[in-house]
């Protein structure tokens, strides 16, 4: 049996989350199989034996948690107007008054930590450490993929974490078309692209209140998350379509402790009648109207173009070869949108072990990465998200709907920040590794000798480190 | 094999020996020649708004007699507790941007209403790309039209001829200074410091193996020193990040992000040219342009402007500020308080070189047949005219490079003439 350890941490590096001690040897035999079996394991892409809140009671919690602190600011701000009150009428009550500008003895503190922060770090764990803890990481790196494909902002949402395994890693091996309707649908995007407060204009409420459309979420869906900007649809089909989606909204929160901010399709804000969208009439049938426009996007070939673009961009090359680009978008269409079949497609195709190493790691995936090649278990989820943030890719808040960019320009100018990155993770896990072995499990041949020797003639083990998760062959996929 | 690592000649070397060496530090070379000729020093920041700045809540045509009509409640005014800040008769300032104001009255502010870039969709994402690639349709090229016009700046004399000319502030580079001149950029620090030793070997390890990766370090390194030199930031460790949200940290964030690419631009050795991106003007839902999210955001980008005139210091007078963003937003507020996206909106224009003072308008009106598609304010002015304009007079590019290489397809817009002092 011959083996291949340099394919073995090319695969790890460009389609994994790099090595962890011992990865490159397990799966020198066969690194491509060794992918390809990365597809077929057990609950791949999930979460499991997790105790994570459903979207919809995250949703709540925070709600709930706003409301409550609101209540608190509003009772303290009446008791604070009382008090001046009765000491304008009173002016001689010197000391009194001073001893009502105490706070309160024990006010109902809610916890120092708001749970909207603890949801969002406990969403990070799990997502962090599922790539920490991987063998490969290849679906780990789809979802990475998919999530930032159809991305929602934290900044709007307690529920960024929950629409990821909600909506994301059931569909990662699964349909397109499966994946798209989770995500459109979800509350999560529903309010990051405001579609849930879009009224039709001839709707009950439309009529009654004299609201109306919001066309965000649909021009987003056809120009980033399925047809593609210029692509075959115009101004017209984007209005047609936002009018379709009206009544995708959710549950109210203020009203509902059970189940607000949970889907619901609201008849009473969905435009009625039938819609032509590029040329396709789609008869009035209320959520099943936007469902079978979505079943549409799902299989058009424009869809099957942009997402196979976007997949070989961030897996290969910022221009990636066309040849490959046509067989993700071929296999894409032969097999309805199969996303487990696109991935194969993707990793058994020659073009995609080029040697040339020609993108770099994002931030996130660079981080994990040097966690990963330390052997580290349960890392400092904090401070990743910390210096994933400061790296220009702050977790599931990316500053628009096209999430963060694939675009190596966009990241290269982050180079000297990620050395002080290094620097730190250098200082706090020196103590436990050897360098010059950890060049082995870090990248084994695909060390370049300047990188080997600059980290054997480190001044120091930190020195030694830095330079090791700063070498390009570390950076780049 | 020998490395040519070389530990003994390494120890003696300092930061700042090794930016001199390789010509990094003072290699701020491609400054405007001509205009140095002419014994300027001209400065010139981009900023450009992402997400499509509402023109009409931030400039308001409060003299056209249909504007009340088309916005309602909605419409800002001379009127109400927070009335407008008048400008020539016809237009009023939004009330957040009383530094812009007094920059006004002082004639170092000009506003260009009305105006578009050639994009007449309505991606944001496309036209950031007509914003900033400056060619007529997206897509075209992955370059930005401030970094080819540096193109037109020939080195001069006095300077090392090699490295980087111009600058971004922030983690991600904005495309319109994306080319082939390479861009340095700077982000403040909040991490511990990377020993000078370390820092020297990671150098000497991508000059080896990843010329890329070795320029945009050595350049990164280079705007330190000279963050270290001026006092630009003060480095708090583990400072908590600025993420979205509160509009403190928003207000906070640009002013930092501004206020230090003034300093880095005032510098006697710091770059000359410069841009960075604010996010945040989508404004679908609940706009508050007189009250609530836009009025802080302009607010605040009211705060970022008075930290670059601040720290300009002499500057400033040799300054030439734009603030440009991918397009305007619909005429008619939306069905959530809010505004669609749209076409034509207001240029910003900020700086102490400027004959400011003016608000320059080929009015189009918003009655429903004079708006675009009869939704959007209609363009009547080609951004490109102003950015031509500027770069000509401002920092001298040269006029045929304008339109072959810096704005492709721009025959017909010639440069604005007149903006500056």
């Amino acid at each position: 049996m011959t083996l291949d350890p340099r394919g073995a941490a090319l695969a790890l590096h460009r389609f994994g989350f790099g090595s962890r001690p011992g990865t490159i040897a397990a799966i020198a035999s066969d690194p491509r199989g060794a992918l390809l079996a990365d597809l077929e394991a057990p609950n791949a892409g999930q979460i499991v034996n997790t105790n994570l809140p459903t979207s919809g009671a995250e949703i709540r919690t925070g709600f709930e948690f706003n409301a409550a602190r609101l209540a608190q600011a509003n009772q303290e701000r009446r008791r604070k107007e009382a008090a001046q009150a009765a000491a304008a009428e009173n002016p001689g009550a010197g000391n009194s008054m001073a001893a009502e500008d105490k706070p309160p003895a024990a006010p109902a503190q809610p916890n120092a930590v708001p749970p909207q922060r603890q949801i969002f770090l406990d969403e990070a764990r799990a997502r962090i450490g599922a790539a920490n803890d991987a063998d490969i990481g290849f679906v780990e790196r789809l979802v990475w993929f998919w999530s930032n494909h159809f991305c929602v902002s934290a900044d709007g949402t307690a529920a960024a974490g929950a629409y990821e395994r909600e909506a994301i890693r059931p569909y990662v091996l699964g349909r397109f078309a499966d994946m798209l309707l989770a995500a459109e649908g979800h509350p999560a995007m529903l309010r990051y692209l405001d579609n849930w407060q879009s009224i039709g204009p001839a709707s009950i409420i439309g009529i009654n209140n004299k609201r109306g459309l919001n066309e965000n979420l649909a021009r987003e869906i056809l120009e980033l998350h399925t047809l593609g900007v210029r692509t075959v649809y115009t101004q017209a089909d984007v209005t047609t379509f936002a009018k379709v989606l009206t009544g995708w909204t959710f549950l109210p929160t203020q009203t509902n402790p059970e189940h607000g901010g949970e889907f619901v399709f609201n008849p009473r804000m969905h435009e009625p009648g039938e819609q032509t969208l590029m040329g396709k009439t789609y008869p009035s049938g209320g959520v099943q109207q936007g469902r079978s426009v979505f079943d549409d996007l799902a299989r058009n070939p424009a869809t099957a173009r942009h997402v196979s673009t976007k997949l070989a961009r961030h897996f290969i090359a910022d221009e990636p070869p066309p040849a490959l680009v046509d067989r993700l978008a071929e296999r894409f269409l032969e097999t309805d949108g199969d996303l487990k079949e696109v991935a194969k497609s993707l990793v058994t195709a020659p073009e995609a072990w080029a040697p040339e190493r020609a993108k770099i790691k994002r931030p996130g995936e660079w981080l994990v990465a040097t966690r990963r090649a330390a052997g580290r278990v349960n890392p400092n989820i904090e401070g990743m998200t910390n210096q994933q943030a400061l790296l220009g890719e702050p977790l599931w808040r990316p500053s628009a709907p096209k999430g963060f960019s694939d675009d190596n320009a966009a990241w290269l100018g982050g180079l000297n920040l990620r050395l002080q990155a290094a620097n730190l993770f250098a200082q706090v896990v020196a103590g436990d590794v050897e360098p010059q072995e950890l060049v082995d499990v870090a990248l084994g041949p695909l060390a370049a000798q300047e990188t080997r020797q600059a980290v054997a003639r480190a001044e120091t083990k930190v020195q030694a480190l830095t330079l090791l998760v700063m070498a390009p062959e570390f950076q780049r996929r | 094999m020998r490395s040519r690592l070389q530990p003994a000649t390494f120890h003696a070397t300092t930061r700042r020996e090794l930016l001199l060496g390789s010509g990094v530090l003072f290699a701020w070379a491609f400054v405007p020649r001509l205009a140095r000729a002419e014994g300027r020093d001209p400065r010139f920041l981009t900023i450009v708004l992402r997400g499509a700045l509402d023109g009409l809540a931030a400039v308001a045509p409060v003299g056209d007699p249909d504007w009340v009509k088309l916005r309602g409640n909605n419409a800002l005014t001379l009127e109400g507790q927070k009335p407008g800040l008048p400008l020539d008769g016809f237009f009023a300032l939004n009330p957040a941007m009383p530094n812009v104001h007094r920059l006004y009255q002082e004639g170092h502010a000009t506003i260009v209403h009305a105006a578009a870039t050639p994009y007449r969709e309505r991606s944001h994402f496309d036209g950031q790309d007509v914003l900033e690639s400056g060619l007529p349709r997206p897509g075209a090229v992955d370059t930005g039209w401030l970094n080819r016009a540096l193109a037109g700046l020939e080195p001069s004399p006095d300077a090392i001829a090699r490295g980087r000319k111009a600058f971004a502030v922030g983690p991600i580079t904005p495309l319109v200074v994306r080319g082939t001149a390479p861009v340095l950029s700077w982000t403040p620090p909040r991490l511990p410091p990377v020993s000078e030793e370390t820092m020297l070997r990671v150098l000497d390890l991508y000059r080896h193996t990843d010329p890329t990766f070795a320029q945009v370090l050595e350049e990164g390194l280079g705007l330190a020193a000279i963050v270290e030199a001026g006092g630009i930031a003060e480095s708090k460790p583990n400072a908590p990040r600025i993420q979205g949200g509160g509009i403190e940290q928003v207000r906070a964030y640009f002013t930092e992000a501004a206020g230090a690419a003034a300093k880095f631009l005032a510098a006697p050795e710091g770059p000359r040219i410069g841009a960075l991106a604010f996010d945040g003007w989508d404004t679908h839902v609940n706009e508050g342009a007189v009250n609530g999210r836009l009025a802080s955001l302009l607010g605040a980008l009211d705060g970022a402007i008075a930290a670059i005139k601040a720290n300009m210091g002499d500057a400033w007078n040799e300054t030439v500020v734009t603030l440009v963003t991918e397009f305007g937003r619909t005429a008619r507020i939306n069905g959530n308080e809010g505004t669609d996206h749209g076409t034509a909106t207001v240029a910003l224009i900020a700086g102490g070189a400027l004959k400011g003072g003016r608000v320059i308008a080929d009015w189009p009106g918003v009655k429903e047949a004079d708006l675009y598609e009869k939704r959007d304010l209609k363009p009547t002015t080609d951004l490109r005219a102003v950015l031509k304009g500027l770069l000509h007079d401002h920092l001298r590019v040269d006029e045929s490079a304008l339109t072959a290489d810096i704005f492709p397809g721009s025959d017909a817009i010639a440069p604005m003439t007149g903006l500056l002092a």
